[in-house]
């Protein structure tokens, strides 16, 4: 009667493909708490975008394409830090430089390669169903390393992200944690690459937190939930992919949307309806 | 009683504009005082520089006689509006254990007596019932409160507060000086910056008067003479019955001393 739960993962690639979305749903949840507690959505996409030409340069010299992510997202992590370390540059303007440079870059050496290649588009839209196994020990690899520094740096970020200035009494190095941060969130979406792709790994560090935010009151919960939420999104789309037979990142970020729209409707306290209901009554009182 | 924090010849400037000007101090342990001048005088530029928060043109701040960023024990500090995030999920018991980290407390779990003492902070400024209450979701004078408690609970040796009178009702600001009655039990040395003169007289054993240079300091008589506040005040002053009064176009909570001094609405 359940068999249509157990179907799908029958085959040892929905298997890997299974592991590697709930990977993918849990990091980009929980990191996703500080993108968007940190206004931080325009670097998460353009990390993602600019980490287009370590992947061309891996597809060319036949190297892993995660690894060839991996090194690309932490040049451009630690120049976006060093160029607006100084203030004389703003981060969105550093963003969108590097982020251009890198993605022409990326434009540039694609376009070498002879046009169209199946392997790119997978980059740049996911394909869950061809996790390999290397992909998925680094993936894993990387996602317990962000996971246990989002733990051992948790009172840190706390205080930079909610009171700079007090952190910096606190001999807290600001900079150097935002740089932290923005390596994880790199290596963050690299683990995102085989399931959602570049293209929409944005959603996948936006979407669930925002819903969580507006369901809870505490970062550790809000962290939970995200990480619940991301979890759901990824399996249900998972499902909807292999049932409907549609691209497996969309209708990922697609339940993760839907999750959101129900939480800003129906929320307690922050939720739409929640607000009128409450300022009816009191203009009924 | 013997120096505590001594500012030595302190300059700071901000682009072109000389801030604090070869300012020097020297401030006995466990004393509490006023810090006050016109806007734009440099008071909060004065705490933050103590804090090292800006860079000092030239000049030095010492406690105990050796350089400030040396000292190990907690300074304290209280910014005239916190620049938080008010849309954090955090509530007043977060912001309050925030006081109990800092330098070797990052990982460590928390023990009872840090429990004890988030717990102490909260009552005496009276916030424990708001302990499970977001942030966002208080009074500008229960969030003021919730910030002194955080400095209380950093156990500091040395408090700055920035116009903590600024902007508050009556019942915070008889929590603030009730507050501060009870640090001298603590022999904590507290620098408070105010508008408010009288208070500032009354209440405190020293003064600081202040306008981008040091004017005058000491007690509340040697400091408050006509000269001095001429001098401090300039136009914005006048003398009804032989009595000083200084008028102030206080407590705008935007006038930061950065911006230099504004000029609306006299008397």
């Amino acid at each position: 009667m359940m068999g249509w739960v157990t179907e799908p993962f029958a085959f040892g690639f929905m298997q890997r493909a299974l592991v590697a979305s709930i990977i993918v749903g849990v990091v980009c949840a929980v990191i996703g708490c500080y993108v968007v507690l940190r206004s931080m959505a325009f670097l998460g996409d353009a990390l993602a975008h600019a980490i287009l030409p370590g992947v061309a340069v891996a597809y060319l010299v036949g190297a892993n394409l995660l690894a060839g992510a991996l090194v690309a997202g932490v040049i451009v992590a630690v120049g976006i830090s060093f160029v607006t370390k100084a203030g004389t540059i703003r981060e969105d303007t550093a963003i969108g430089i590097f982020f251009a440079a890198a993605l022409a870059l990326g434009v540039v050496l694609i376009s070498t390669t002879g046009g169209y290649t199946v392997d790119l588009t997978h980059v740049l839209f996911g394909n869950v169903l061809g996790v390999s196994g290397a992909d998925l020990w680094i993936s894993g690899g990387l996602a317990l390393a962000v996971l246990a520094a989002i733990v051992l740096l948790y009172r840190r970020l706390l205080v930079v992200s909610f009171d700079p200035v007090f952190g910096r009494t606190l001999g807290l190095r600001i900079h150097a944690l935002r740089t932290g941060l923005f390596l994880m969130l790199a290596a963050t979406i690299v683990v995102s690459l085989r399931t959602v792709g570049v293209a929409l790994v944005a959603a996948m560090l936006v979407t669930p937190p925002a819903a969580a935010y507006l369901l809870t009151r505490r970062l550790p919960a809000m962290m939970v939930v995200s990480a619940l939420i991301g979890v759901v999104s990824a399996v249900a789309g998972l499902y909807l992919s292999y049932y409907l037979d549609i691209a497996s990142g969309g209708a990922v970020v697609l339940v993760a949307t839907a999750i959101f729209v129900l939480a800003f409707l129906f929320a307690p306290r922050k939720g739409v309806l929640w607000k009128v209901r409450r300022a009816r009554r009191v203009r009924a009182s | 009683m013997n120096e505590l924090l001594e500012v030595r010849d302190v300059s700071v400037v901000y682009g072109e504009r000389t801030v604090l000007d070869s300012v020097s101090l020297v401030i006995p342990h466990g004393a509490q005082i006023a810090v006050v001048g016109p806007n734009g005088a440099g008071k909060s530029t004065l705490f933050k520089a103590m804090m090292g928060l800006v860079p000092l043109r030239h000049g030095e701040m010492l406690i105990h006689g050796r350089p400030a960023s040396e000292y190990r024990d907690p300074v304290a500090y209280v910014p005239q509006r916190e620049e938080v995030d008010w849309h954090f999920p955090v509530t007043v018991w977060d912001v309050v254990s925030m006081g109990r980290y800092g330098r070797g407390r990052w990982l460590r779990k928390r023990c009872a007596s840090d429990l004890e003492i988030i717990r102490r902070s909260m009552d005496s400024l009276g916030i424990s019932a708001l302990a499970e209450r977001p942030i966002g979701e208080l009074s500008g004078g229960q969030q003021q409160r919730v910030f002194l408690a955080r400095a209380l609970a950093q156990e500091p040796h040395v408090l700055l507060l920035d116009e903590p009178f600024t902007g508050v009702d009556i019942s915070t600001k008889e929590a603030v000086l009730e507050f501060l009655s009870s640090l001298r039990d603590r022999v904590v040395t507290v620098l408070v910056s105010t508008h408010d003169l009288e208070l500032a007289s009354a209440r405190f054993d020293e003064i600081v008067l202040l306008n981008g240079r040091l004017i005058s300091s000491g007690s509340p008589e040697q400091v408050f003479t006509e000269a001095h506040l001429q001098a401090a005040f300039g136009g914005q002053m006048v003398v009804v019955n032989g009595r000083v009064i200084a008028v102030d176009q206080c407590c705008g909570g935007g006038a930061h001393d950065a911006h230099g001094p504004t000029h609306n609405g006299t008397l």
